[in-house]
């Protein structure tokens, strides 16, 4: 049996609890992801998604349970403590990287991830050439503007660069929350396939926040679907790979327990 | 208006704008590196004026008595970075309780709201009396060698691992985090490090003036911003460089001074200086927002 990666132990958080604008967003969730699981989620707005990746992010506390990673306890370490573990990439372009400063030096920050930073150079000229060669797998000509600053970038070759920021330091787990979703469709399916192959040539354990059924579909191994702050559907294997869309309506349905409003699912 | 009186004041308005281009590369730390806007400013110049006092007084070397009031000035900004990132107050009121506080460790420091400081018994560093002295004694050489060694210090930090991950904190917060980086720790250095800068421009002032006033900060960080986007707006284009940033910090400083002292020449009268500093401050503070506003419609936004 694989390694338990992730280990999220029935956590719960309300936001702005006892107040007018009080919101459930995680009822209970349950969820272990094995060593090199891929893991596609899907679900309505609100559903909890974003909640779910920021929690194990830490980017706040959890009300209750508990979240491991790689066996470690994480769930009272504070955000960027745990971001020793995690590679992550955001729905807005923007907020992955750092806008007024340069490739490379975005690029060094994330060599250092949950690396004590002290007055050691910041970059150091052999990275570079490492860099260099890191942004030409990406083909999109970042190799060349290494000194540019990131704010030039298009939104593009800014989740590309994130995302191969994230994974520069092999984390144990990938957190990608819908970060195609502000694209236009030919480059995010380019930032996708990009996706799929730094995932396959790392082995991670990696969980994507998609609204598109096809994508959800089609990569991974394993497919969840949440619903009112829980997960409602997991499935894996050899039945995933045989999903179609209308079983995974079926599947929500069934668990949901309500017809499927088209429109508030939002998937296509 | 005898041209003749303006041109004799300014050797005085360059030391002065180059004594406050070191509080100024301060404010530029917290402004534009950590984007927080710091009032600690007001307090902790007049810090470092009176811990050097102090220290000049009682016989103590003058460039130790600098340390000194540049460590003192870290402390202050440690205070306003435990008010804002512990205590979680907003960075503004921070400062601000932070200033006010400092009011009464001046007075405590000083022993009385003024000191003068003689230049004749005292060993100083600078004097305004030699601002047209054509020797070493004039206060730009050692203004410049403190300046000098502050950019340079400054770009070589700015450099580093450490350095890297204070700029990231102020460019994207989130992103910090996200790689690691202890945000509040980091803002909590950047505030130490301003105000310690500030400290030492208070101290170099009180001895080129030839006294230290509890009330000398009153205003400051609004000279401070002035500097600040002086220089960005003369020299944004052709200073892409850390350290020429920096300069051009301290040069939009002197420029300042020499703006001032042309006004007050032409006959403003010194009661509404404050005044006129704020409304400079308060343009220059719009012209990106007017430009971004009125004309930059399909040019969309800028790095
Ligand atoms: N910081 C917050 N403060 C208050 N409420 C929040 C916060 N973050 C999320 N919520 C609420 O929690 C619920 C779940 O939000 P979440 O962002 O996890 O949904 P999601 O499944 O990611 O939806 P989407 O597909 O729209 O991104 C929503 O009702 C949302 O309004
Ligand atoms: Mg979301």
């Amino acid at each position: 049996m694989a390694n338990t990666m992730l280990h999220i132990n029935h956590i719960a958080k309300t936001f702005n609890p006892g107040t007018i604008t009080e919101k459930k967003a995680l009822l209970d969730v349950e969820l272990t992801l094995n060593e090199g699981d891929f893991v596609t989620v899907i679900g309505g707005n609100g559903a909890g998604k974003s909640t779910m990746l920021n929690a194990v992010a830490g980017v706040f506390p959890v009300d209750s349970g508990k979240i491991e990673i790689g066996g470690v306890d994480v769930t009272h370490l504070p955000e960027y403590k745990r971001a020793k573990y995690l590679g992550r990439v955001f729905q807005d372009p923007m907020t992955g990287t750092a806008a007024t400063m340069n490739i490379e030096e975005n690029m060094a920050l994330a060599m250092r991830r949950g690396q004590p930073r002290g007055l050691k150079w910041g970059i150091r000229p052999m990275e570079r050439e490492m860099y260099r060669e890191q942004l030409r797998t990406l083909g999109l000509g970042l190799e060349d503007r290494m000194q540019s600053k990131v704010g030039l970038l298009s939104g593009g070759q800014r989740q590309a660069l994130t995302l191969l920021m994230a994974t520069l330091k092999t984390p144990k787990l990938l957190l990608l929350d819908e970060h195609t979703a502000a694209l236009d469709p030919k480059t995010a399916a380019k930032v996708l396939e990009l996706t799929e192959k730094i995932v396959a040539e790392q082995k991670l354990t990696a969980m994507m926040v998609t609204h598109n059924m096809k994508d959800a579909i089609a990569i991974g191994n394993r497919l969840i679907m949440m619903n009112a702050g829980r997960i409602v559907v997991d499935v894996s294997g050899e039945r995933k790979k045989n999903l179609t869309r209308a079983e995974v309506m079926g599947l929500f349905e069934k668990a949901a327990g309500e017809e499927l409003d088209g429109d508030r699912l939002l998937l296509s | 208006m005898e041209i003749i009186k303006l041109i004799n004041a300014l050797p005085g308005c360059v030391s002065q704008g180059v004594i406050w281009g070191i509080m100024a590369i301060g404010v530029y730390i917290t402004y534009r590196i950590l984007d927080v806007a710091d009032l600690t400013v007001d307090g902790s110049i007049a810090t470092g004026g009176a811990v050097a006092t102090v220290l000049l007084m009682a016989g103590v070397n003058p460039w130790i008595a600098l340390i000194v009031a540049f460590v003192v000035g870290m402390l202050t900004g440690l205070a306003t970075g435990i008010f804002h990132t512990f205590m979680g107050i907003p960075a503004i009121l921070a400062g601000i309780l932070t200033q006010l506080s400092l009011y009464s460790v001046n007075l405590a420091i000083l022993g009385k709201a003024n000191l003068p400081l003689n230049a004749t018994k005292l060993e100083l560093l600078i004097s305004q009396r030699n601002v047209r002295a054509l020797s070493l004694d004039n206060p730009l050489i050692v203004l410049a060698i403190v300046t000098a060694g502050v950019i340079a210090l400054l770009y070589l930090f700015f450099g580093t691992e450490l350095g890297c991950s204070l700029r990231a904190t102020g460019a994207n917060n989130a992103m910090a985090r996200a790689q690691g980086i202890n945000t509040n720790t980091n803002k909590v250095l950047g505030l130490m490090l301003s105000n310690g800068l500030v400290a030492l421009s208070g101290a170099l002032l009180c001895q080129y003036q030839g006294f230290t006033d509890v009330g000398m900060g009153r205003g400051a960080i609004v000279i401070g911003l002035a500097a600040v986007i002086i220089g960005e707006v003369l020299f944004s284009k052709i200073f892409n460089n850390f350290a020429l940033k920096l300069l051009a910090v301290s040069i939009g400083a002197v420029i300042y001074f020499v703006v001032i002292q042309v006004v007050l020449w032409l006959g403003l009268d010194t009661d509404f200086l404050k005044m006129l500093q704020a409304l400079v401050v308060a343009v220059f503070l719009a012209i990106p927002y007017w430009k971004g506003k009125y004309f930059n419609k399909k040019t969309g936004k800028g790095a």
